[in-house]
């Protein structure tokens, strides 16, 4: 504990960043992380104006058994856990037009189903899947099939929203006006689904199911407190998510802790300092907001009156 | 591409809604919207005014029926971005982070390529819809930032931009300030005069003989549909409101009796 203390003191900057990176696998774990935190990133920006962090949620979890079926019949985990997400997020759709249930209800039904499935199949199916690198990530222990998996699965993901860009945000913003110039909104409803389900694979090894949920929401969710356009957002949500992924891994080697877990509590701690600091919409600087209120108010007046 | 020429009409036949919860909302509907009119949409709360709506616009799914703009079915007015639609204000998230030019922009997405790189034109017709509005200076604030008048403004440019000859406005006037209604009004008599066809959904009985060529009277069916001086009658609004305690209703028939300020 003494050493840890002194080594966390005294440690020089440059060779903590640079001593990690005699190792091969550090090196990888540090650009995938990388990679998946910007796919994270960007996504992330859609579901938390969406409003779909419970749908990532759902989809995360439901792409277990696939991992397991897929390891099985011995095709890439990435088709199978795609396969699965995807398919929660069709069977959520399809019970919740036949039936009467809340969307809440069908997601927690669906999902918790998918994933027990999963736990089933692992302890019955003899593979050789950790249940705990599939719940918590293991980008230490990357293999290369699987880095390839991820790039495809987040490059196909960058690549579809970058064309698709504007067309998913005004989908997010007013779906009625999309379908009222003739897109076809539930096109866009699947492709966004099938986006979430791509970057849930992409993010899979290096976060884990669970935590992949946080790399999800945190990013757009604190971007989204420090900005009024969604350009910005989209920025400060990247520069979130890769920072705290890249930090993470140096935490993770140098404190000897979970890499997926460092990340996260990364995100979550730039996070709670934007929700507190945020210039605009911080909950200081709402607080404050409440004072001069009258006077914000007369100023509008004005503007209306001229 | 003659038909987009000229003004269309919407022609409602024998529509039926169901709710989820398999109710009616909404049954046996029929009625034409005349082309190149103002027409108010009139009913109480719950009566269907949302519903019928929706299924002009094609967001609900009929059980029963059809809806044509002109010749045309919905979707394809829709793909000829002839149809702009004016949400009712609790249908927006106001925290998006938009800005109002954004916004308005989005009515040119249609006219756009795929990746939706907006051209001169596109940009010139936005801000000349701003600007028809009187929101031009205001073009870089977040739509939150806005006043209740000014966000009306702001999607009434959008559905300008869009240059739809069909345009629905769902409660144009709630929270609205007078100044801003008288404004809204005139912009739309304006659109009215170069052809558009402008259905209105409203609560604000008193400004409605002010503006509107035609009333469609609404409570689970359509009542009555026609000129303003037919159908807006006590008796009509009575039977549509039938039993529900309506708000200054012999006021407004009787505007000796009652003082200006109460409309």
């Amino acid at each position: 504990m003494n050493e840890f203390i002194t080594g966390l003191f005294l440690w020089d900057v440059r060779d903590w960043l640079v001593e990690p990176l005699q190792f091969g696998f550090m090196v990888r774990a540090l650009w995938v992380s990388a990679f998946v935190g910007l796919v994270c990133a960007v996504l992330s920006c859609y579901i938390t104006l969406k409003g779909w962090s419970l749908m990532g949620d759902a989809v995360s979890h439901a792409v277990v058994p696939g991992v397991v079926v897929a390891y099985a019949i011995g095709i890439p985990f990435a088709v199978g856990a795609f396969i699965f997400g995807f398919g929660a997020t069709v069977a959520i759709g399809y019970i919740k037009s036949k039936t009467r249930l809340k969307e809440d209800a069908v997601i927690g039904v669906v999902f918790t189903g998918f994933f027990a499935f999963g736990i089933v199949l692992i302890t019955k199916i003899p593979s050789n899947i950790d249940l705990f690198h599939i719940l918590f990530g293991n980008v230490l222990g990357i293999s290369n099939s699987d880095i390839v998996q991820t790039l495809i699965a987040g490059t196909t993901t960058l690549v579809a929203m970058l064309l698709f860009r504007k067309d998913l945000l005004l989908f997010c913003f007013d779906p009625n006006h999309a379908k009222a110039i003739g897109l076809n909104t539930q096109l866009m409803y699947y492709m966004l689904l099938s986006l979430l389900a791509l970057t849930i694979v992409t993010a899979l090894q290096t976060a884990g199911i669970i935590l992949v949920i946080a790399m999800l929401v945190t990013p757009g969710a604190t971007a989204y407190l420090l900005s009024d356009r969604f350009d910005h957002m989209l920025g400060l949500s990247v520069l979130v998510s890769v920072s705290s992924c890249v930090l993470g891994t140096y935490f993770s080697y140098h404190l000897d802790v979970s890499t997926g877990g460092s990340i996260v509590v990364l995100l979550t701690l730039i996070f709670t300092i934007t929700m507190i600091f945020a210039p605009k919409y911080g909950i200081l600087a709402q607080s404050l907001k409440n004072i001069p209120e009258p006077v914000l108010d007369e100023a509008q007046n004005q503007d209306y009156i001229s | 591409m003659q038909a987009i020429a000229q003004a269309l009409d919407i022609t409602i036949h024998n529509l039926s809604v169901n709710y989820s919860n398999a109710r009616l909302a909404l049954y046996n509907a029929s009625c034409v919207i005349e082309a190149g009119t103002i027409t108010a949409l009139v009913g109480p709360n719950g009566g269907g005014k949302s519903t019928l709506f929706k299924s002009i616009m094609g967001f609900l799914q009929p059980s029963q029926g059809r809806i044509h703009i002109g010749s045309l079915s919905v979707q394809t007015a829709q793909k000829r971005q002839l149809m702009a639609y004016v949400p009712q204000s609790d249908e927006v998230d106001w925290n998006f982070p938009v800005s109002v030019f954004d916004v308005v922009m989005m009515g040119r997405y249609g006219y756009m390529n795929l990746l939706r790189m907006p051209r001169p034109k596109d940009r010139r017709l936005a801000m000349e819809s701003l600007e028809r509005v009187g929101m031009a200076d205001f073009r870089h604030r977040q739509i939150g930032e806005l006043s209740g008048g000014q966000r009306k403004r702001a999607f009434l440019a959008r559905a300008l931009a869009q240059e739809g000859k069909v345009i629905l406005l769902d409660e144009p006037f709630t929270g609205v300030d007078v100044k801003t209604e008288k404004r809204i009004i005139d912009l739309l008599m304006q659109l009215r005069n170069e052809g558009h066809t402008i259905l209105v959904s409203t609560h604000d009985l008193a400004s409605i003989s002010t503006f509107c060529d035609r009333t469609v009277l609404l409570n689970r069916t359509i009542l009555a549909s026609g000129s303003l001086e037919k159908t807006f009658t006590e008796e009509n609004l009575a039977m549509t409101f039938g039993g529900l305690p309506v708000m200054s209703l012999h006021h407004l028939f009787h505007p000796s009796k009652v003082s200006e300020v109460d409309a």
